[in-house]
């Protein structure tokens, strides 16, 4: 009974708190000076039509690199919660009907992901969105075949290189530009505003952020759905 | 209109949350849990943030949905095994 | 757009309630994803901007004049990582109830008394 009283309490103090900043909130009509500064420096300096990823790649760059790092944190941490123990095999062969369908599934689905992330700078998307639907193919390989035995050691490989090539990217930034520009995306051409090669090194940037991110979740599905 | 959009999903994703937390079957609680995520990610839509939308869409109700349910499956698992 | 604020707390207050009287603990977890939604509604609504568009400069945005067309694109590209996070941190959690299942062979918080198991 006391506890319901302070669960009530505590949900109470929490609508209070929230009520004067719906009251009082005031939509804004335009955009504020960091968000035009960045509207018009991705138009401008960095050729990229989405706003949004150059926003990710560019200007808060340090920010992904430190949010890959808390997802390899917690892929680490999955990894070590549930080690593989050494457990009988159970054979149970899916259909064929459903085996040769998914195998030809993934590839298409890997192709839709590729281009989602390869075209972040354009579309709508990006590297962790492509990299998730990645991830999607192999848990489609994981419902669908039970006896399926992954290729561990170049999943560990895309994980690890893609990481070490993304920090070695903001390196080159130093290196070629100046003090002040880790992962700036002017070391490569910036290309012509709307084409597939333009926006400097962002495309390059959110691939490899999308293979790690691919790499990474699908280490996580099949720690956890595996046998 | 999109104010009466997102009132209806907004109705149909406070039911769905209701529905999470009470349902005894832990199951049917995860798949509410994936609805609101679902519909979540049209309101992203109508907000015009289309990149939000697709992650919503690919994570939350794809990826997390199924990352419960295979903890569900491990747990029930373990129940056979004793 | 303040209906989608009002959702997003309302979504908030609702997974708050669940985590503070569920007792299983996959309900919790649920409650989190609950917390997780509505704070992600309530960024991305923070961000809208009444009749404008998404920040994709295409050919339906004039290039001269896209700073008064765009809506805002910061939280978008805070929440997009949000919920990156979220699923990572999800999964942590659910493993860490495997193992506490694996241990005591109980789903109920009431069955872990003790600080150290």
């Amino acid at each position: 009974m006391i506890k319901r009283i302070f669960i009530l309490l505590a949900l109470l103090g929490l609508v209070l708190m929230f009520l004067p900043f719906l009251k009082d909130f005031d939509f804004h009509q335009e955009l504020g000076d960091l968000s035009s500064q960045y509207v018009e420096g991705s138009i401008n300096d960095l050729n990229s039509q989405n706003v949004v990823t150059s926003v990710i790649v560019t200007y808060r760059g340090l920010d992904t690199l430190g949010e890959v790092t808390v997802l390899f944190l917690a892929t680490a941490g999955v990894g070590f919660l549930l080690r593989k123990k050494k457990t009988s095999l159970r054979s149970r062969r899916s259909s064929e009907l459903l085996q040769t369908g998914s195998q030809f599934l993934f590839v298409l689905i890997i192709l839709t992901g590729v281009y989602i992330f390869t075209h972040g700078h354009l579309t709508p998307g990006g590297g962790f969105q492509g990299g998730v639907l990645i991830t999607t193919a192999f848990l489609l390989l994981i419902l669908a075949d039970i006896n399926l035995k992954f290729n561990h050691s170049i999943l560990l490989f895309v994980e690890s290189f893609s990481g070490v090539f993304y920090v070695i990217i903001g390196l080159f930034g130093i290196l070629l530009i100046g003090m002040n520009s880790f992962l700036d995306p002017a070391i490569l051409p910036l290309g012509n505003f709307g084409k597939l090669l333009s926006a400097g090194a962002i495309p390059l940037i959110y691939s490899i952020i999308g293979l790690k991110v691919g790499s990474e979740l699908t280490t996580i599905i099949d720690k956890m759905g595996g046998e | 209109m999109i104010s009466i959009i997102i009132i209806v999903l907004g109705i149909i994703m406070i039911l769905a949350a209701f529905l999470a937390i009470r349902l005894k079957n832990l199951l049917s609680a995860i798949i509410s849990a994936g609805v609101i995520s679902l519909l979540a990610s049209v309101i992203y839509l109508l907000l015009a943030a289309p990149d939000v939308a697709m992650t919503e869409a690919a994570i939350g109700s794809g990826l997390t949905t199924i990352i419960f349910i295979f903890t569900l499956k491990k747990i029930r698992k373990g129940d056979l095994d004793d | 757009m303040i209906f989608s604020l009002i959702l997003g707390f309302l979504l908030l207050i609702i997974g708050i309630y669940g985590m503070l009287t569920q007792k299983n603990l996959i309900k919790i977890v649920i409650g989190f994803s609950i917390v997780d939604t509505g704070t992600h509604i309530i960024i991305v609504s923070i961000g809208y901007l009444r009749g404008k568009t998404a920040p994709i400069i295409d050919s339906s945005v004039d290039i001269k004049n896209a700073v008064n067309a765009v809506v805002d694109p910061i939280p978008s590209a805070l929440v997009l990582t949000a919920i990156v996070i979220g699923l990572a941190v999800t999964a942590l959690m659910l493993s860490f109830i495997i193992k506490l299942y694996q241990k005591n062979r109980s789903l109920s918080v009431d069955d872990y008394q003790e600080l150290k198991w």
